[in-house]
C-alpha cells in the first residue's frame, strides 16, 4: 500500500463525512417536524408519522438504500449513488432523532407551558422562548449518540457505488491483494471521529447530570 | 400490484432468506450474550490488565462500523491464514462485534444492581461463577431485558450488511429477486416489511419478558 492510497482512502473520509454532515443537517429538524406533529397530535398526520417511525426504526440502512436507489429512477425520480445515499441516510435518522426530540417533548412540564400562556405568549413565541431552548438541552445526549450510529452506518453508502472511505477501500485491497492494510487505514479514521462523538456525549450527560444536582 | 405477484410467485426465496435472517440473528444474540456475560465481570474487574483488554476490545468496537468489521473478518482474514466460507465469517463477526455490546449493556445494568443480595449470597458462602451465575445474572437479565431486546434488533438489523459477503440471507433474497425480474419497488418492499414484522416480534418478546420481571417483584 503506498501513500497515494492512503490519500485515496482520505479523499473517501471526505465524502463519507460531508454525506454523514448533510444527513445530521437535514434529520435533526426533519425529526424534530415530526416529533412536533406527533406531539400535537394532528389527526391523520400523527399516526402516519408513528407507522413511518416504526417502519424506518426497524429496517435496516442497506435495505432502505437498495429500495430508494432501485426503485426511485423506476418511478420517473432519478437518483444517483449520492442521492440515494443522502435520502436514506436522512429519512433513517429523522426517525431516529423524531423518537429523542418526542420523549424530551413528552416530558415537558406543562405548568411552564401555561404560565408563558397567562403571559399572553403566542404558540410561536411559547414554542421558541420556552420549549425549545430546554427542549435541545434535554435531548442534546440522545442526538448526538444518533449522530455516532449515523456515522457507523455510511460504510453501507459504497454499496451502491458512493466512493467513500469503504470503497476505496476495497478497491485498494482488491488491487494490491492485501485488503488488511487498507480497511486499517479506513477503522483509523473511523475509530477517532465515534469516539470523539461517544465522548462528547458522556461530557454532556455528565454536565447535564451535574447541572441537575446543583 | 402485478409487481407484488411476481414477488409472490419468488415467496420461496424471500422466505428461505427471511429462515436465514432469523437463524443468523438468534444465534448470534444467544453467543453474544452469552459470551457479553462472560466479558462483563472483566470490564468490573479490580484486576488492571484484565479490566483494560476487556475495555479496550468493548470501545474498540463499539467505535468500528459493523460493515468494515464484516470486511475485516471476511476478506482481511484469510489473508492471516485463517479461512472461512461466507457463513463462518458472517456469524463470527456478528457474533464478536455484539458481545462487545452486549459486555457494555450488562456492565451498565450490573452497575445499578443492589448490593444487599450479593452480600447476603457472600454470607451464604456462594462465590464465583457460581455467585455470578445464581445471584447476579438472574435480576440483571431481567433489569436489562429492554435494551438486550433493542441490541437483538439491531443484530437483525447488522445481518442485512453480511449482503455485501453473499450471505443468503433477506436483504440478499429481495435484491436478487429485484436483479432477475427488475420489481425493485415490490422486492425491497417487501423485505422491509419482513424486518418491520421481525422487529414487532421482538418488541413483544420484551414486554413479555418485562411483565415477567414486574411480577418477580
Amino acid at each position: 500500500m503506498s501513500w497515494g492510497d492512503v490519500v485515496a482512502i482520505l479523499q473517501g473520509a471526505v465524502t463519507t463525512l460531508t454525506l454523514s454532515a448533510i444527513g445530521i443537517l437535514l434529520g435533526l429538524p426533519i425529526g424534530l417536524g415530526l416529533a412536533l406533529i406527533r406531539w400535537s397530535r394532528l389527526p391523520l398526520a400523527s399516526p402516519l408519522v408513528a407507522v413511518y417511525v416504526s417502519l424506518l426504526r426497524a429496517t435496516p440502512l442497506v435495505t432502505l438504500l437498495l429500495l430508494l436507489f432501485f426503485a426511485l429512477p423506476n418511478v420517473g425520480i432519478p437518483v444517483g449513488p449520492i442521492e440515494a445515499g443522502v435520502i436514506s441516510l436522512t429519512m433513517n435518522t429523522s426517525a431516529f432523532n423524531c423518537e429523542v426530540w418526542r420523549a424530551a417533548l413528552m416530558d415537558f412540564p406543562k405548568d411552564q407551558l401555561e404560565a408563558a400562556q397567562s403571559m399572553g405568549m403566542r404558540r410561536g413565541l411559547r414554542f421558541r422562548r420556552i420549549v425549545l431552548p430546554q427542549l435541545v438541552k434535554v435531548s442534546l445526549p440522545g442526538l448526538i449518540n444518533e449522530m455516532s450510529l449515523l456515522i457507523k452506518v455510511t460504510p453501507v453508502l459504497a454499496v451502491v457505488g458512493v466512493v467513500d472511505v469503504t470503497r476505496a477501500a476495497v478497491r485498494i485491497g482488491a488491487e494490491s491483494y492485501e485488503p488488511l492494510p487498507p480497511f486499517f487505514v479506513a477503522i483509523a479514521i473511523y475509530l477517532p471521529i465515534v469516539f470523539a462523538l461517544v465522548s462528547l456525549q458522556r461530557f454532556v450527560e455528565r454536565r447535564h447530570a451535574g447541572g441537575a444536582f446543583a | 400490484m402485478h409487481d407484488f405477484g411476481v414477488v409472490w410467485g419468488q415467496r420461496g426465496l424471500l422466505f428461505s432468506g427471511l429462515a436465514n435472517t432469523v437463524v443468523l440473528s438468534v444465534v448470534s444474540a444467544v453467543c453474544a450474550l452469552a459470551l457479553g456475560a462472560l466479558l462483563a465481570p472483566l470490564l468490573m474487574a479490580r484486576a488492571k490488565a484484565p479490566a483494560f483488554a476487556a475495555r479496550s476490545f468493548v470501545d474498540a468496537m463499539r467505535c468500528t462500523p459493523f460493515l468494515l468489521f464484516a470486511y475485516i473478518v471476511y476478506y482481511g482474514l484469510p489473508s492471516l491464514g485463517i479461512n472461512f466460507d461466507n457463513w463462518q465469517a458472517g456469524l463470527a463477526a456478528l457474533v464478536l462485534y455484539n458481545t462487545a455490546y452486549m459486555a457494555e449493556i450488562l456492565r451498565g445494568a450490573w452497575a445499578v444492581q443492589p448490593v444487599q443480595p450479593i452480600e447476603a449470597a457472600h454470607a451464604f458462602g456462594f462465590s464465583g461463577f457460581r455467585l455470578f451465575r445464581r445471584i447476579v445474572l438472574p435480576p440483571l437479565l431481567l433489569s436489562a431485558g429492554p435494551v438486550l431486546g433493542n441490541q437483538t434488533i439491531q443484530i437483525v438489523k447488522d445481518s442485512a450488511f453480511l449482503t455485501i459477503i453473499a450471505l443468503p440471507e433477506l436483504t440478499h433474497a429481495a435484491s436478487s429477486i429485484q436483479s432477475r425480474f427488475y420489481v425493485p419497488f415490490a422486492a425491497f418492499i417487501s423485505a422491509v416489511l419482513l424486518y418491520w414484522l421481525l422487529c414487532l416480534v421482538v418488541e413483544a418478546g420484551v414486554a413479555a419478558v418485562g411483565r415477567m420481571a414486574e411480577a418477580r417483584r
